[in-house]
């Protein structure tokens, strides 16, 4: 379309000619723009950590037997009885081993499937770290440490030494922060285990963790799986708990429901674990794309008004153009195009200074004792957000300059040229 | 010779603030290469007629031909091509777009036509200029130059597609004495020389005794047909 240029040419020289308005209404987009990308790479960067904080951490399906009432009561069996009014008094949770029956087979089959990204068992026992003559309660899970880093970034959480050192050492363990502090130990000492049945095993400190939570980082320790095993006194078949990572959380909820009737055992999704979690996430989507919208329309108006006011200014022109031969769909096109060029340049600028302000934001330092390994504020750098920046930049302004460049198409030259 | 342009029974009715007939029943043609003036007091629609034989007023009644062409009913897409490549127009104010140079009103229709390439475009539009003597001004911004320059500029825009006529709403209604006769004698040239046809709507009675043909028009109706030539 050779009559593009034409146009082109001319709406540049319309802008030029007005460059203070042409400017502010760019900027308006620029703004709009910039604090969109700002506002999203921020808060999707928040969720990010805040997701990666629960979900990373936790199991998406978690696999336990868990000390519950019977259900049904002895009583209930008895035909003769079913229609009365049976009251049982003094109900006990039922015994109920808490190592899980065939562990290492449900392992195998839960590996075998597709759905499935790794599976883990843990064993956890309760012990005493001995420091002099106190005693301090404790937890010590028994780990697959390659699995859990795989599975869970389990290494995000060691402060100090390093978590291989666990495979070297059959004695090592990882000490909770809380527990480490209260006993003055570090990398390297030895600490005193005694367990629930009385003996005493000295373990080699490998590393420290820090969960960010301080009442499980003064109990919770961990150790190589065996070892938590040993402590126990149980053999090798002994698993407590299988935490399940799903290449696909959806699936969570039902895989739950089917292993927990096929196989008589309590498993805790994580939807179910963590149902408050996905509402604050699409709350925080919710309000970052409101404001960005909100800020977007207010540029659409600054841009309405400035084009409007271009065509007041230049009814004149538009009537020249008119009678030697332009028409009505190259005057509307030549406004739409100043419109367009507006919503480019100020959106390209918008997508510079937003990126700007995120890098300048993602070099802030933010440290919290929650996450240790987390030195600056989190910002996600996604490039779709600023494709969506820039296509909302440019459908925001080509509405704008829709309505004045519609009005200029429909103005009557013999009107202006009279009017004189 | 031919007719360039032709109206027949051309009726127009203004309907705000009540019904009324501006026009009533006009009919004539212009030759090849003729010059005529429409004369007529304010009010009696010559300008009205001037805005329909340029086809931007298309609410009327009756027929128009351009060049053969019959223009009644065409879309408005249409006429604005036919008006970018036919006519030329010369107006009372000035009219050019005053953030543009000399050299780019010139050009524009040329460029919107887009027959010929925009070197060969800038180089014809230098090339009116200077016929009208003001090739030294082509750079300047539109708004920089006198009253009388512009109207020469409007004249060249006017000719830069060469058209088959010129209209001119008052075109030197503004002008002195002096800006005045130089617009004459350009359109006199281009009519005797270049073959061109043109319409003239003006009060100036000097000016019009000097062209072929008066029209002269009184409460919507042509009164008066008279030739000099």
């Amino acid at each position: 379309m050779s009559n593009f240029k034409i146009i082109l040419d001319i709406s540049k020289t319309f802008l030029l000619s007005r460059i203070k308005q042409s400017g502010i209404a760019a900027l308006g987009v620029t703004f709009g723009i910039g604090t969109f990308v700002i506002l999203v790479s921020f808060m999707t960067g928040l969720n990010g950590l805040l997701d990666g904080l629960i979900l990373n951490r936790t199991p998406h399906i978690h696999i336990y037997n868990e000390v519950k009432r019977s259900e049904v009561q002895p009583i209930d069996l008895v035909s003769r009885f079913r229609n009365g009014l049976n009251v049982v008094h003094s109900v006990k949770p039922k015994k109920n081993q808490i190592r899980i029956h065939n562990a290492l087979p449900l392992i195998e089959a839960l590996k075998s499937d597709e759905r499935v990204k790794g599976v883990t068992p843990q064993v956890s026992a309760k012990v005493f770290y001995l420091s002099g003559s106190t005693e301090l309660n404790g937890l010590v899970n028994g780990i697959n440490i390659e699995n859990e880093i795989r599975l869970f970034n389990f290494d995000d959480y060691i402060v100090k030494g390093s978590p291989q050192d666990l495979l070297k050492n059959k004695n090592g363990i990882l000490l909770g922060a809380g527990v480490a502090a209260k006993m003055l130990l570090s990398v390297g000492d030895r600490v005193q285990v005694s367990t629930v049945s009385g003996g005493v095993v000295p373990l080699k400190i490998v590393g420290i963790f820090q969960s960010g939570l301080a009442d499980l980082d003064n109990i919770q320790s961990y150790v190589n799986l065996k070892m938590a095993q040993q402590l126990i006194g149980e053999n090798t078949n002994y698993i407590s708990d299988i935490n399940v990572k799903l290449w696909d959380m959806e699936n969570a909820v039902s895989m739950a429901a089917a292993i927990s009737k096929q196989h008589d055992l309590t498993a805790l999704d994580v939807k179910t674990a963590n149902a408050q979690f996905e509402t604050g996430t699409a709350i925080r989507n919710l309000i970052t794309y409101a404001v960005s919208i909100t800020l977007l329309i207010v540029a659409g108006f600054g841009i309405y008004n400035i084009l409007n006011m271009f065509i007041y200014e230049k009814m004149n022109d538009i009537a020249i153009l008119k009678a030697t031969g332009f028409s009505g769909l190259d005057v509307k096109l030549i406004f739409i195009s100043q419109a367009l060029i507006i919503g480019v340049l100020g959106g390209l600028l918008g997508l510079a200074l937003g990126f700007g302000i995120s890098v300048l934001i993602s070099h802030a330092p933010f440290e919290t004792e929650a996450l240790p390994t987390i030195k600056t504020y989190p910002v996600n750098f996604e490039p779709a957000f600023y494709v969506i920046g820039m296509v909302f930049a440019i459908a925001s302004t080509f509405l704008a300059g829709y309505l004045p460049a519609r009005k200029a198409e429909h103005i009557d030259p013999v009107e202006i040229i009279r009017g004189q | 010779m031919s007719a360039v342009l032709q109206a027949k029974n051309i009726d127009k009715f203004f309907t705000n603030p009540v019904l009324f007939q501006v026009l009533k029943n006009i009919s004539f043609s212009i030759e090849e290469g003729e010059f005529v003036s429409i004369m007529g007091k304010s009010g009696c629609g010559k300008s009205t007629l001037l805005y329909i034989l340029s086809t931007m007023d298309t609410d009327y009644k009756g027929e128009l031909f351009l060049g053969g062409e019959r223009l009644t009913g065409k879309s408005g897409k249409e006429l604005a091509r036919f008006r970018n490549e036919k006519i030329g127009f010369v107006f009372q104010f000035h009219y050019l777009l005053s953030e543009f140079t000399v050299l780019k009103n010139v050009m524009l229709p040329a460029l919107k036509l887009a027959r010929k390439s925009e070197k060969e475009i800038k180089r014809d539009a230098l090339e009116k200029l200077s016929i009208l003597g003001i090739e030294d001004q082509a750079y300047k911004k539109a708004s920089m130059i006198s009253g009388g320059q512009k109207q020469r500029v409007a004249i060249a825009r006017a000719l830069i597609n060469d058209p088959a006529i010129i209209m001119g709403d008052e075109p030197t209604g503004n002008l002195d004495s002096k800006n005045s006769d130089n617009v004459f004698n350009i359109f006199k040239d281009l009519s005797v020389n270049n073959k061109l046809s043109l319409l003239v709507v003006t009060h100036d009675l000097d000016f019009a005794k000097k062209t072929d043909r008066i029209i002269e028009m009184g409460d919507g109706e042509i009164i008066a047909n008279q030739c000099f030539a």
